[in-house]
This record gives structure tokens, sequence and C-alpha cells, in this order.
């Protein structure tokens, strides 16, 4: 039982690490966009065909390639 | 019929297109345009993945060349610093940086808003299409608030190009210019989320620690090891009680302020009581705790007024200031030609050039030229109106035809856009102030449990005194209001995000139980319950031609105007071609079709040597050869499809109905006629329908209205309760407590269901709520009810009360209640 006089403040120490990671979270703006972010994932696989627009120069495209992974 | 492939919207046979070996069917030009930009990118994987069909896209020209100057950059273009390159959008998607690092000084961050992002595909296809743009170095989206953050390298390309770029695969960005609305509606959501994390991540560990006091209590616990437990729980409950219930105490000391209590009065002084009574006996060894009850209940409570608030962020457009309307750059003539200036350099007087489809900058007269100007935003005039040299014009609305030079006799606060805006602010300040059901029980609910507190407390007294406190502690904290303060944002979440479903969107809190108190809705016409497009109503042919070779005729005359007139004419299939046609700003076309001469327009413009009387009312237009007269068309404004069966369910409900338009006379009884309407009132100008509703206000009517225009904007503050058209001007979108989405208007006989539902609801839950009370309120008196029980109590009830609820989200909508 003695080990609860460590035990509990250590939770609370931990507790309180992560209520500062959450309100850093949040001010950094990770909550802002909670709908969208979850799909994002689905387009990583989904590369622009690379026939492109005729006004995208060679360098655009490698810059759009690299941006997916 | 196949739909649209781009929007959805019935497509037409003769717009097809292959493309990558798929042939695709169009609604429109604009459309065909928009999904051939995206294939061309290489993107059409933007279709396989997008939730939701694509609002139509908008053929209409946008002069964005005005974003290229400093001066109108200023409100949303910043530059960007060496040091700030590396930070990269630290906490949004990070979609590119360059790898050739151009001049620092060149590259600059705009921030824009796009008003038509559905989806994350809408966010990967606009990153996508964007980044393949030289010059593009960054593209960031946010879907919730239709944000977009482009960072671009001023050297390489324009931020003009990068609208048009936009424009070209559907989406239609205006300046996203910082305004306190949308800061403060953010700011609130953090605000509002840090409390409730910081209450949850509480709540589960004082309810941790809290098992085992009530373990405690009930196998008994060495007083030692259970005020150590005690200190705990008090250590992590004060933040949750300090910081996350703060709106509560604050929101309850505004309306004792006030003199009148709201639901927050009795949840502050349970908190209040409970937490300090706690802490009385953690430190003094006595008594009983509840931190673990106090610390749920407030995360229930933030949680419920959580979610309710996102319902309605959801839903709540970009504030947007009447100036938006207004272009931020006008041409101005001077003696050597015409020079492009901010519209803050505009003087009375001085004298402008203003293109066919912009709009005008600023009144004025109109000094050379003759054209067609849509005034239905500011009037709610349905056709357009011609105006000749010494007219006046309006700032705002759109000039249609041709290109005219203007005088100006006033700028800014002097206009009439203006003085909408004046009388705006009266009508949102005239709001009658609405009592919610919850704040009504509140005041006698408060009244009750202090009464009763306290003669418990003084029955105990006399029986026994050390219990005195604690027992009428634990009847406060039983009748602790939890389930009763989540009785009504429970129900009226589950109640917007079924409307949200449905394609209304709500933005004001009290929008569904405003609503079910209607008994009278006032429709705007122009707009409202008509497209605003015109089209072929009749059709009169004076012998010489059957009716299929005129409308054939006409078509090909119209084919390649975009006035309104001419639209009325884009769906019927044309079979012949009109060569030299020649379009008479104000008049009509002309051209020669077969080798024959045919004029189409205003009587005196098409048969010249023998002007005729026209039918009858209405805007009818002639058709004429060398010969003579030929026909008599007449168009009218069309009417929306859903507006005969919305009518008859409303007038079977016995709901009154009011046609209030700006347009004229004519044109507003013939439609009240022909839907069987009692009132219909034309020609109001925006304080005679700010009076108007007024007036059936004091009457005591509760007035719903339903509108589109700037010049609805007041009186959508006004009403009881508003809901704007999903086409309707962004000013009037953000001044409604609803936005119709679908445009559908049988969805207000939805939401009217609806709102009828969530009041039931509502009531169930506090009728629960009550008997919970009521039940566990003699038990507590009597000194039966320990802290564990409480607790349990507390959660049971507020679990049964969302659960009610819930059922909202799948209640079928049948019949529309008669209105009391």
């Amino acid at each position: 039982m003695d080990s609860l006089y460590i035990l509990i403040p250590v939770a609370i120490f931990v507790v309180v690490l992560a209520i500062l990671l959450f309100f850093w979270a949040v001010k950094s703006g990770q909550y802002d966009d909670l709908e969208s972010q979850g799909k994002r994932i689905l387009f990583d696989e989904v590369k622009p065909k690379t026939t492109a627009a005729s006004n995208a120069t060679v360098s655009a495209k490698a810059k759009a390639d690299t941006h997916v992974d | 019929m196949t739909a649209c492939y781009h929007c959805g919207l019935p497509a037409k046979t003769n717009i097809q297109r292959e493309i990558d070996g798929q042939l695709l069917a169009f609604c429109c030009i604009g459309c065909e345009a928009v999904t051939q930009a995206i294939m061309d990118g290489g993107l059409e994987n933007f279709y396989q993945y997008r939730d939701e069909h694509n609002g139509k896209a908008d053929a209409e020209h946008n002069d964005f060349e005005a974003y290229d100057l400093e001066v109108v950059q200023a409100d949303f273009v910043s530059v960007v610093s060496v040091s700030a390159l590396s930070d990269s959008y630290s906490s949004e998607t990070v979609s590119s940086t360059d790898s050739t690092s151009p001049a620092a000084t060149d590259i600059y961050d705009a921030q824009l808003y796009i008003s038509n992002i559905s989806c994350a595909a809408c966010a990967w296809l606009i990153e996508n299409y964007l980044l393949k743009f030289p010059g593009v170095l960054a593209v960031s989206v946010n879907v919730a608030s239709h944000q977009c953050r482009v960072r671009w390298d001023k050297s390489q390309c324009k931020l003009s190009e990068v609208f048009l770029q936009l424009k070209n695969i559907g989406y239609q960005a205006t300046p996203a210019s910082p305004n306190s609305y949308a800061l403060e509606r953010k700011k609130s959501a953090k605000a509002a989320l840090l409390r409730l994390g910081l209450a949850g991540i509480g709540m589960m560990q004082v309810g941790m620690l809290a098992i085992a006091l009530h373990a405690g209590g009930v196998q008994g616990m060495s007083a030692h090891w259970q005020s150590y437990l005690r200190w705990a729980s008090l250590i992590i409950s004060t933040p949750v009680m300090l910081y996350s219930a703060m709106p509560f105490y604050l929101s309850a000391w505004r309306a004792l302020r006030l003199r009148h209590a709201n639901m927050d009065v009795p949840v502050s002084l349970a908190l209040v009581l409970a937490f300090t009574a706690s802490i009385w006996a953690t430190v003094s060894g006595k008594g009983q705790v509840y931190f673990d009850s106090v610390s749920m209940f407030v995360f229930f409570l933030l949680l419920g007024r959580y979610l309710e608030m996102r319902a309605r962020h959801a839903s709540a457009s970009q504030s947007e200031d009447l100036s938006s309307l207004i272009p931020k750059t006008v041409e101005k003539l001077i003696p050597d030609g015409r020079k492009v200036v901010p519209l803050s350099a505009v003087n009375l007087d001085d004298h402008l050039w203003v293109a066919a489809g912009a709009v005008f900058p600023c009144d004025g007269v109109v000094l050379e030229g003759r054209c067609a100007v849509d005034e239905s935003v500011l009037t709610g005039e349905s056709l357009p109106v011609n105006k000749t040299q010494g007219d006046t014009l309006m700032g705002g609305t759109l000039n249609g035809d041709s290109a005219v030079s203007m005088c100006v006799t006033a700028t800014g606060e002097q206009t009439r856009l203006s003085a909408i805006k004046k009388i705006l602010e009266r009508a949102m300040q005239e709001k009658p102030h609405y009592l919610t059901l919850a704040d009504k029980l509140a005041s006698r609910f408060v009244l009750v449990v202090l009464g009763v507190a306290l003669l418990t407390a003084a029955g105990w007294f006399y029986y026994a005194p050390e219990r005195a406190l604690w027992v009428s502690l634990s009847v406060l904290v039983v009748t602790c209001p939890c389930a009763l303060s989540l009785a009504s944002p429970a129900a009226l979440t589950a109640g917007i995000s079924r409307l949200g479903k449905l394609g209304l969107l709500v933005s004001s809190a009290q929008f569904l139980e405003r609503l079910s108190a209607v008994n009278h809705i006032v429709f705007d016409k122009t707009g409202t319950l008509t497209t605003g497009d015109l089209c072929i109503a009749k059709l009169r042919c004076l012998g010489k031609l059957d009716q299929e070779q005129v409308l054939a005729i006409v078509a090909a005359l119209e084919v390649q105007s975009e006035h309104p007139i001419a639209r009325a004419f884009h769906s019927v299939v044309y079979t012949k071609a009109a060569t030299s046609v020649v379009v008479e700003p104000g008049l009509g076309v002309r051209g020669l079709i077969d080798q024959k001469n045919y004029r189409f327009g205003r009587a005196d413009f098409a048969s010249e040597h023998s002007v005729l009387d026209y039918p009858g009312a209405g805007l009818w237009q002639l058709l004429a050869d060398d010969q003579g007269p030929i026909a008599w068309v007449l168009l009218q404004d069309r009417l929306r499809d859903s507006v005969k069966p919305l009518f008859g369910q409303l007038q079977a409900a016995g709901m009154q109905i009011t046609l209030l338009s700006g347009d004229r006379r004519e044109n507003v009884e013939a439609m009240g006629r022909s839907l069987g309407l009692a009132n219909s009132i034309a020609e109001a100008l925006p304080q005679d329908k700010l009076q108007y509703i007024q007036q059936l206000q004091r009457r005591g009517d509760k007035v719903l209205m339903v509108g589109d225009g700037i010049n609805d904007v007041p009186v959508l503050s006004a009403a009881d309760v508003s809901i704007a058209m999903g086409a309707a001007t962004q000013l009037a979108k953000t001044h409604a407590d609803g936005v119709l989405l679908s445009n559908n208007l049988m969805m207000i006989v939805a939401a009217l269901q609806l709102a009828h539902k969530v009041n039931v609801k509502i009531k169930q839950n506090f009728a629960w709520a009550f008997f919970y009370n009521l039940c566990a309120l003699p038990l507590a008196v009597i000194g039966w009810v320990p802290p564990y029980a409480a607790a349990i109590g507390m959660s049971l009830s507020s679990i049964v009360v969302v659960l009610n609820a819930l059922a909202l989200r799948s209640t079928r909508l049948t019949a529309l209640a008669k209105v009391r």
C-alpha cells in the first residue's frame, strides 16, 4: 500500500503532462479541422497523373510528387 | 435524363465531351470546362473520392486583376520572413516546399476563403492542382473553416492567376480578410475544447480515485488513506472547477446581475456549494466529498454545449461585410484614357467606366451608353432594368450587357447599399427577445431546490445537528441539474445535425425552439420562390409561323448572348443558325436566318413601323421580320418546383403565408393569385419590409422569414427566425438563422416538423429530469443517499436524457402539425 505514496503523485504528474500536451495540440491548431484529416490518408496513394497540364513545368511535377510522399 | 458529371444537375444532350475515353454529359459549358481542367491536371481521381456533387460551376466572369494591387492585398496577404520559411506550415498539412529557394523577399502568404469546399477530396484537388503552377510554393486547405492558405513567389506568378486557377476548377475564392466575427468564433471553439479536454482528463482521474473512496466507504478504510485520496482528488479537480467550469459561473453572474435566472444559476450554485463543502470535508476530515460528481457534472455539461456549438459553427458561414459586394478597384476615366484606381480614391463627380458583367462600385448616373442592370439583390426586381443617359445607378448592382460610363453621385456611407446597413443595425437591435424553456424553468427550479435544502437543514438541525449540513448538501448534489441542463442541448444538437443532413444548415442556437412557435411565414419572391432565371411562359403566334419555328428562330438569335432573356431560350434545341447577330443593349437582338432579317425584343424595336400594344402585363417580347410581327413571347421568372407542394402543405396546416417582395405590383399579384395567397405585398423597400414584419410581431405573430437578397437582410435579422436560400447573397446567409443549401423549399416543412419533434423531446427530457429529482429528493432529505449513489444517479439520469435525444436522428417526419 505504501507504494501509493509514490504512485499517486506520479499519476498526477503524468496527468499534468497529458494536459499540457493536449493544450499544446489544441493551441497549435491540430483540432481545427476534424472532418477532413481522417480522410486525407485515403489520398496518400493517389498520385496526380503525370500527363499533367500543358503549362505545368517539369519542376512543378516533381514538386507535386514530393508532396505526396 | 443523365446527370451532369460535375454538379449532378440534369445534363443537356448537346453538351457532351469525350474525356479519357469516357463520354461525359454536362449541364453547362461552365461545368464542362471545370471537368476538363481537372482532367488535364491529371486529377480525375477527385471524382472518385468526393463525398457529394460539386456546386454548379459559375460561368460568370470575375475580374481578378484587382487582387494584384498592393492596396487590395494589404488585407489578406502577408510577407513571409526568412525564418518563417523553415517552419513551413507547422500545424496544418504541409503540402510542399520548393527545392529551389527564391529570394525570400518575394515570398508571400495569402489567406483565401473558398465557400464551396465540401469535403476532403476538394482539399486534395485544390492543393494538387495549384501546386502544379510555377510560383506556387505551398497550399494548405482547411475544410472545416473553408480557408485556403497559399504561399507563392511574387517574382514567378501573380496572385490573380491563383484566383483564376481556382476558378478554372470550379472554386470561387475571395480574400479572407481578418474579420472579428470569424476570429471570435475560432477562439471560442478553441477555448471550449481546452475546457472540455481538461474536464475530461480530470473527471477520469478523480473518478478512479473515487472508486477507491467509495469502496472504502462501504468496506471501511483507515482515515489516513481516506484523507490521502481526498487530497489527491482535490488537487486534480481544482483546475476543473476553476478553469473548465468558468463559463457557467460567468453566465450565471451575468444573468443574476440582470435579475433573471438561467440554467447556469442552479448549475453554478450546485458546483460551488458541493465543491466548497468537499474542500471543507477534506481539510477537516469529516463529512463527505463529491469531487467525482462535480467533475463529471462539469464534463457532461461542457460536452453537451461543445457538441451543440460545433453543430452551429459547422454551418455558420463566414461573416461578410457589405463592402465585399463592391469591387475593390474601379476604372476611372481620365483625360487620356482609363486608369485602374482603388475604390477609396474615388470622389464625388468622378467619371468611371464600368464593364459589362461588372458590379457598380458606388451610386451614380449614366453618362454615356445604355445597359440593362440586374438590381435584384437590392430591390427584388426580377427583370433587368434598362438604363440610359441620366438614369441612376446603385452601387452593388450588376451591369448586365454592355459597358457604360457613370458619374459618381454618392460613395461609401452615402450609398443606397450603406443605407440598408443602417436599417440592418436597427433590425438587429429590435429582434424579439426569446426566453428558452430551459431558462424559464431554471428560475423556479432554483427556488424550489433552495427551499427544500433549507427546510431539510432546519429539520435535521433539530433532529441531529451534526448531520444537518451534510444531508442538506446531499440534497443539493442529488438534485444537481445535470439531466435538466442537458435536456435541451442534447435534443437541439440531435435536431441540428438532422437538419444538416436534410440540407438546412442552422447557425443560431435557438433556431429550432423558435421555429416550433412560428405561425406566420413570410416569403420573398425573386430568388426565393423563383429561381431568378427567366423561362418561357406563353407563346402567342400571329399566324405566319408555328410555335416550333418561332422558338427555333429566337433560340438561334439568342444562342450567343448571356442576357437573362437570352438564357431562357438556351434550353431550346436550336435547329437553325443565325448570322450577323447584333445585340442592341436594352432593346433586343437582330440577325439573319435563311436570308431573312429577324428582330426579337421590345415591341418598338422589333417592329419599328407598326407599334403594337402589348398583349398584357408582364415581360412580353416580340419577334418580327421585315414584313411585320410574327409572335409574342411572355417571359416569366421561373417558379421553383417545390413551391406548390410547399404552399399546399403549409395552408393545410393553417399556417399564415405572406408574399413580401420588392418586385413590381403586377408580377407579385399575379404570383399571389396563382398560388392562392391572401396576402401579397409588392414594391416594398427594405424599410417597408422591416416595418411590415415588426407590425406582424406586435400583433403577436411569430414570423419565419425566407429570403435571399440584400434587401431582405434587415428582415432576416428582425424576424423571429429566418432562413436564407443556398443561392442567396453571402450577407443574407450570414444574417439568417439557417441556410437552405439544397434550395428545396419542401425542407421548410421538414424543418417545421422536426422543430415540433425537438420541442416535444425537450419537454420529455425535462419531464424525466424532474421525475428523477422527485424520486431522489425524498431519499436525500431523509439522509439515505451516500456520495456514490449521487454520482451514479446523476450519470444514469443524464444518459437517459442523451439517449432520448439521439432518437431524433432517426425519427420519421410525416405530417405537419396544425398551427396553434
